[in-house]
């Protein structure tokens, strides 16, 4: 960083995406938020093409412009129940980027390295950078850190890229969805692991470029591999997981690089999906651990008996129990996101509350295949965010509720995970639906949802089944709310 | 094995232990069924229709008892049809093992195997054999409807052009199964219904059924301590037993129908509406009392018999309420005995399987291989499978919130400094070897983490989503390494820098604008 003024837009940079980060803690500091996320990184990008190192200009706005209008364009159109699938894919953008940078390092390198001490004086840019190190009076150890850190922006990046992608077909139903594992399972990783811990020793001596790219290779196979273990309701977990490594990577490279700013703001990054990692798995009572190693935890012994029979009922039964009530919640779940059934939802909520009916939306912390997934489809709605609460604001509701609908969840509001110690949720949390006086789920037919577990909710006594398409379901009730 | 259902001896006993339906479900289960000739008769199912069920009609008692692997009844057994009982043999019927002791020893004795219907624990799993409820669902319903045969008036009230028609008012005590099955009937019959028990908690239930749950107001010096029992009084207390006769002579002159079911278990019944009740009650009242059998709550009441006081209250005291329904009786305690068949023949091969270690089998089971297995020990399994140890919220006294506070404090103290030193000391050996220009990165690296983990806690969870959107747009400042290196003078280095530049820029624009798109949607109601 020659240049004072460089590092100085990098700091003011790092402080709005901080700020910009920061500004999600509420809805309307939100919107504000992202301007200052917008606003740095322009700044950094402007920085960065006018400070040390950078070139070839028109190629770089070309491909930001080509870049930019396909990601403004697919920004448009995508729906919100893809947001899952979204997410995913730009995580392995970022993933695949990571490694051609990593790799773009490791070729300057050599050619640095290769060159005479004419040429090296002339070289410019980045190559000017590594020359300077090369340099140095502790010039062995700044190449090996260098090297282990190529190493690792690449190893992370390559996990992101394949991890991502498998994540996004799944998201998308394009593989399916259930937890796969080829023979060998976890040795496999566990084999990948380790060859890529003997590269990096081989690379840290070497430079060799092949160690490289076996380590490369390697890493792409521990990301498929890891996430077509990992099954349906846990994608939450895996998506804000494979965000946190985007980040990591970035940080990686950043250090490679000796580019601060990338090291910040990979760093927040890492930490922010880091943090949402924990937090689903802290709202599925799993540890992070038993997610990533993929399948619910062993069970200690046999399911408790569901006793009972499912009820079902028909549109004008669920029509005139709302119609009595006074206190309804409703609970949306992935199946309400696959449906589309939000805009008929929020037709119902809004009718119901004309009438002067508290409604309310419970929103457990893993619905969906996102974090925050029902927030963003209710919003999308219109449902005010005001009436969407979380679990525990909510939970003690309940037995002062008149009617609770579920719509389209199962492991979510799954008593036993409170009542049987062996069901394989024991200890979730889960939204204590049953607890209201009537329940209606709305559910396509009988089954278990991701997780395989029976749901004995829908054998209790004050639960009607409401079976059938979600949107087709609510979209029936609506003419029968007066 | 084959089942065999002898005709009831017990004079006016006109429940059959077998019905043509559960027959044919018996034999589904791989038995073959047999039953004495005239059995169901009573009941409304002849001979003839057993026959058509597959049934095999016997011409007497002996000639069932003696072809029997199981012998089904309603009733116990008379002295006779003990001694019929050999060894080997299961009898299923109603028991009462602990008024019976002598006769359970006889047969305990003999070798046969006695399941009492009495003795189904009363858990989830068999409540479908819980005959005791069917029988007194029964009883219930028939209590309203003996009242109303004596009763000379509508139960609901009308408006007519003949004038005006009261509603009856009736007084439930006691809200067991037939107390609960009584509201229902006579609710559903048109009458204001009260109902009373001496536990609090089935207020609900009274209720959800439509009655007014009569409510004892204690005064606070009367409750010994107001705090333990909720505001309600031990039902044993003096206080209670007085509060309670006290606010039956209120209601007494007001009631049409007295319906009384209270029975206190291996007791006598307690007495409840005293003498001087039933003469504060008005001509043409009726008292049904439930509880006939175990002397009655009213102290009036003659077992078996329905008599007028010289008041003209009709009290009715027969014990044989289910037996006066036989049909429908007959039909819910044969399916009771095929349920308990079927827990008894686990595969469905016609091969009974007494399996002591089942907690229902276990229960019911008073006699088994020669010895008597009653009482039974406690099921493994709680009565009621929600009855889990209630969380105790104890109120902590100032001091013990404090000595937690603080041990909570010291805690926290001890891990974090655990945490500092250890990732103290790992930074500080990575110094030892890492040159200055490292380690001035790495500080940024470690304030970053800092800052990260502090602001992400603060993201509200709604905004989750977003987040992962903003998050995904600013990971793309990789850019900024793509574009350090596009400058280079190897082509490979140029081509693939400028892939990455191209992808940022997708993940840039896109990160942004989803993330936008998102929050705009977000409104206040």
């Amino acid at each position: 960083m020659e240049f004072g003024f460089t590092t100085a837009a990098y700091v003011v940079a790092a402080v709005l995406f901080i700020q910009s980060l920061g500004g999600l803690s509420g809805q309307e500091s939100a919107k504000r938020a992202v301007w200052y996320g917008i606003v740095g990184m322009a700044l950094a990008v402007a920085a960065t093409l006018y400070g040390p190192g950078a070139g070839n200009w028109l190629i770089s706005l070309v491909m930001i412009a080509v870049g930019g209008a396909i990601g403004w364009y697919v920004a448009q159109k995508v729906q919100m129940t893809e947001m899952p699938q979204l997410v995913a894919a730009m995580h392995s953008l970022v993933g695949l980027a990571a490694v051609f940078i990593g790799y773009n390092t490791h070729i300057e390198l050599v050619v640095v390295q290769g060159m005479d001490a004419a040429a090296q004086e002339a070289a410019t840019g980045f190559a000017a950078t590594l020359v300077h190190k090369l340099h140095d009076p502790m010039a062995t150890a700044l190449i090996s850190i260098l090297r282990v850190e190529t190493f690792l922006g690449v190893f992370i990046g390559a996990v992101t890229f394949t991890g991502s992608v498998i994540a996004f077909g799944k998201l998308a139903g394009k593989v399916d969805g259930k937890a796969k594992k080829l023979p060998g399972g976890h040795a496999l990783n566990a084999g990948a692991a380790i060859i890529s811990l003997v590269l990096l020793v081989v690379y840290l001596q070497t430079g060799s470029t092949l160690a490289l790219l076996v380590m490369t290779l390697a890493a792409l196979f521990i990301g498929y591999h890891l996430i077509m273990g990992i099954g349906g309701a846990d994608m939450p977990v895996v998506v804000s997981m494979l965000n946190s490594y985007s980040g990591w990577a970035a940080a990686a490279i950043g250090f490679s690089l000796s580019n601060d700013l990338l090291i910040v703001v990979g760093a927040l990054v890492g930490s922010s999906g880091a943090i949402l990692s924990y937090i689903m798995c802290k709202a599925m009572n799993r540890s992070f651990v038993s997610v990533i190693l993929g399948g619910f935890g062993g069970t200690t012994g046999p399911a408790m008996e569901v006793t009972g029979e499912q009820i079902a009922i028909d549109a004008e039964g669920v029509a005139a129990a709302l119609n009595d009530a006074d206190s309804v919640i409703i609970i949306p779940g992935y199946g309400m996101a696959v449906a589309q059934a939000q805009q008929s939802v929020s037709e119902l909520t809004r009718k119901l509350r004309a009438k002067g009916k508290t409604v309310r939306f419970a929103i457990h912390p893993v619905a969906g295949r996102l974090p925050g997934h029902m927030n963003v489809l209710l919003a999308e709605a219109k449902v005010p965010y005001d009436i969407v609460l979380e679990m525990d604001e909510i939970n003690d509701d309940f037995p002062t509720t008149d009617v609770a609908i579920v719509i389209g969840s199962n492991d979510i509001v799954n008593p036993a995970a409170q009542e049987d110690p062996n069901s394989p949720i024991a200890g979730m949390p889960v939204l204590e639906c049953w607890k209201a006086k009537q329940v209606f789920v709305s559910k396509r037919g009988q089954g278990t949802g991701y997780s395989g577990i029976e749901n004995p909710l829908f054998f209790k006594e004050n639960t009607r089944m409401f079976y059938g398409d979600a949107k087709k379901s609510i979209d029936a009730l609506l003419p029968m709310i007066e | 094995m084959k089942i065999g259902a002898p005709r009831e001896v017990f004079e006016g006993e006109n429940r059959v232990a077998m019905t043509p339906d559960s027959a044919t479900q018996l034999v589904k289960l791989g038995h073959t069924c047999v039953i004495e000739s005239g059995a169901g008769a009573k009941a409304g199912f002849s001979d003839a229709a057993y026959a058509a069920a597959g049934v095999t009609v016997l011409p007497d008692a002996k000639a069932v008892f003696d072809a029997a692997d199981v012998v089904v009844k309603v009733r116990g057994p008379e002295a006779a049809e003990a001694a019929l009982l050999k060894s080997g043999q299961t009898l299923i019927s109603f028991f009462w093992p602990a008024q019976n002791a002598d006769l359970l020893k006889q047969v305990a004795d003999a070798g046969a195997t006695v399941v009492a219907m009495d003795m189904v624990p009363r858990i989830s799993r068999a409540q479908k054999m819980d005959a005791l409820s069917s029988m007194a669902n029964i009883a219930g319903y028939r209590a309203v409807i003996e009242a109303g045969n004596n009763f000379g008036r509508f139960f609901t009230g009308q408006v007519t052009a003949a004038g005006k028609v009261p509603p009856a008012k009736v007084l439930i005590v006691g809200a067991g199964v037939a107390g609960l099955a009584a509201i229902g009937t006579s609710v559903s019959l048109g009458a204001i219904v009260n109902a009373f028990d001496v536990r609090p908690e089935v207020a609900e239930q009274i209720e959800s059924m439509g009655a007014n749950f009569v409510f004892l107001e204690f005064e606070a010096s009367e409750l010994p301590d107001g705090a333990a029992t909720g505001g309600y009084a031990a039902p044993s207390s003096p206080a209670f037993a007085a509060k309670q006769l006290a606010k039956f002579r209120e209601l007494a002159p007001e009631m049409d129908i007295v319906i009384t079911t209270a029975l206190i278990p291996g007791r006598p019944a307690p007495k409840l509406w005293t003498e001087d009740m039933v003469k504060m009650m008005k001509p043409g009242s009726v008292i049904v009392d439930l509880a006939a059998e175990r002397g009655g709550n009213c102290d009036l009441t003659v077992a078996d018999q329905k008599i007028v006081t010289e008041n003209g209250v009709t009290i009715v005291g027969y014990t044989d309420f289910p037996s006066r329904m036989a049909a429908q009786a007959s039909t819910l305690y044969s399916t009771n005995i095929r349920h308990m068949l079927t827990d008894l023949t686990p595969k469905k091969d016609g091969v009974i399987n007494h399996n002591m270690e089942d907690d229902v089998i276990r229960g019911a089971t008073v006699a088994h291989a020669g010895a008597v297995t009653y009482p039974p020990p406690p099921p493994k399994i709680a009565a009621i499978a929600a009855a889990k140890p209630k969380e105790k919220v104890k109120e902590l006294t100032p001091e013990e919130k404090r000595a937690k506070e603080t041990a909570a404090f010291k805690a926290q103290t001890r891990n974090q400094i655990a945490m500092l030193l250890v990732g103290g000391g790992l930074i500080l050996l990575a110094g030892l070897f890492a040159p200055a220009s490292f380690m001035s990165h790495f500080i940024v690296f470690v304030l970053s983490v800092y800052v990260g983990v502090q602001v992400i806690w603060n993201v509200s969870h709604s905004l989750h989503t977003p987040l992962m959107a903003v998050t995904n747009a600013i990971s793309s400042i990789i850019i900024l390494g793509a574009l350090m290196q596009i400058g280079s003078g190897n082509w490979l280095v140029v081509i693939l820098a400028a892939a990455s530049v191209f992808m940022a820029g997708i993940n840039i624009f896109g990160g942004f604008m989803v993330t936008r798109r998102m929050l705009a949607m977000f409104q206040k109601s």
